[in-house]
Order: structure tokens, then sequence, then C-alpha cells
């Protein structure tokens, strides 16, 4: 028996920390990482919200966004590496072809 | 307090401590390393909520796949050492946006939610319950979830195959 807004605390340090890492760093894959933290931030409020309302709906969309994350890791992965075998860098603010 | 709380409050602080030193490590194998830890907490937190199913499935994805895929692609690119080799050079405003959100969650969080609010009664054994609305309710979802695995499995193939110049 846990209270909720210690769950939903504990969710919302760990989105804060995933934005902190989206905006400050410059390796591609330490940005990933820091999604992969915002999504794992979701993804304990809605198991949270799913045991306390006891509605399972949560833990499916849980599954889901996690099949989601597999799916983006690898994808974003593979752009990465792409990126450096053409570049020889994976700094964000160093790719900027399309940037005006 | 309850003696998952104290279980709870143990895991929470340390799954804090890694997400903060994951975003700010100097050494991008110690920062995935930092990912085990803080994935594997959010488990915990799952096993304590009593959602076993997920929670053996963070461990079996997250910890066991996701973070093996970022140890690879690590190793493939170039990893460089150092504060200024991995952030770049907003970090004053990034962490005064990101204190900003975790202030209006926080506050959001204190207004909606009584502390005396009923707690979590988590029902138990709820695997079985899971598969049954994944596999009747959720069917069509469930296909199409699998057609983006196999979209970003040919994708992720075709995207870091050489071209080999005919």
């Amino acid at each position: 028996m846990i209270r909720l807004p210690l769950v939903l605390f504990f969710s919302a340090i760990l989105f804060s920390a995933g934005i902190y890492g989206v905006l400050a760093r410059r390796n591609a894959v330490l940005v990933l990482m820091s999604i992969e933290l915002m999504l794992n931030a979701v993804n304990v409020n809605l198991i949270a919200f799913s045991q306390s309302l006891h509605d399972l709906t949560g833990q499916v969309f849980a599954l889901f966004v996690i099949a989601v994350a597999a799916a983006e890791v690898g994808i974003g992965l593979a752009i990465v590496i792409l990126i450096y075998r053409n570049r020889e860098t994976i700094n964000v603010d160093e790719v900027n072809l399309l940037k005006w | 307090m309850s003696a998952q709380e104290y279980v709870f409050v143990v895991l929470g602080l340390v799954g804090t401590v890694a997400a903060f030193r994951l975003v700010t490590a100097k050494n991008v194998v110690h920062a995935a390393l930092y990912l085990v830890v803080t994935l594997a907490t959010v488990a915990g937190v799952y096993l304590l909520l009593a959602a076993e199913f997920l929670g053996w499935v963070q461990i079996l994805i997250y910890v066991g796949a996701i973070v093996i895929l970022f140890l690879f692609g690590l190793m493939l690119t170039k990893a460089p050492i150092g504060r200024d080799a991995l952030d770049n050079q907003q970090r004053g405003i990034s962490l005064l946006i990101s204190l900003g959100v975790l202030a209006g969650l926080v506050f959001l969080i204190q207004n909606a939610f009584d502390w005396n609010d009923p707690k979590i009664r988590p029902p138990t054994g709820s695997t079985r319950l899971l598969g049954e609305s994944l596999f009747r309710q959720y069917v069509l979802p469930f296909e199409a979830v699998s057609f983006v695995l196999l979209a970003a499995l040919i994708g992720a193939i075709v995207l870091s195959r050489k071209d080999e110049s005919p």
C-alpha cells in the first residue's frame, strides 16, 4: 500500500532529469538515453494509476509504450551510426545540414 | 508509513540519484550503467505496485535488450570523455527549464491529490487479466505494434547497411 503522490513525485523527478538530459547533452546517444528516461517516467505514471483505479488499460498502454520505445531506439541508433559514418561526429550541435 | 512505502522510498532515492548521475556523467559508458540502475529501480517499483508482468518485461526488454543496444551504439561511435565533449553550452538554461517543469509537476500533484487519499491497493495476480485484456480487447493495437516493430527492424537494417556500389 503506497500513497499515490509518492509514486507521482518519483515519476516527475525522472521526467525532469530526462528533460535536462535532452536539453543539455550534445552526444546523440546520451540524448536517446534521456528520452528513454522520460518514457519510463510516463510508464510509471500509467502503472500507478492503473493499479490505483483497478483498470488494466494503463498496463496495456505501458506495454505498447515499451514496444514503441524499443522500435525508437533501434531506428535512432541506426541513424546515429549512419551520421557517424558520414560526418565522423555524433554531436547534435554539429549536425546542422538542415538548419537554415 | 507501511513497509512497502519504506521500500519504495529507498528505491526512489536510488533511482533519483542514478538518474541525476546519468544526465551528468562525464563518461558515456558510466552513463549507460547508470541507465541500468535507473531502469532496474523502475522495474522494482513495478513489482512493488504488483504489476509483476510489466516488471519482468521491463527487466527483459530495457535492461536486457535496449541497454545492450545503447552499449553497441557507444562502441560503434567514438565516445569522448569529459564534460565539454558531452554537454553543450546551454547547461544553465536547461537546468532552469527542467527545474521549472519539476516545480510545476510537483505543484500540480500537490494540488490534485490529497496526502490522505486512499492508498494504492493493487489487485493481486493481474497477469492473467492483463493477457485476457490484451488478446481480447486490444488485439488489433497489439498486431499494429508488431507491424511497427517489423517496420523498425527493416528500417534499421536498411539504414545501417553499407552501400555496395555496383
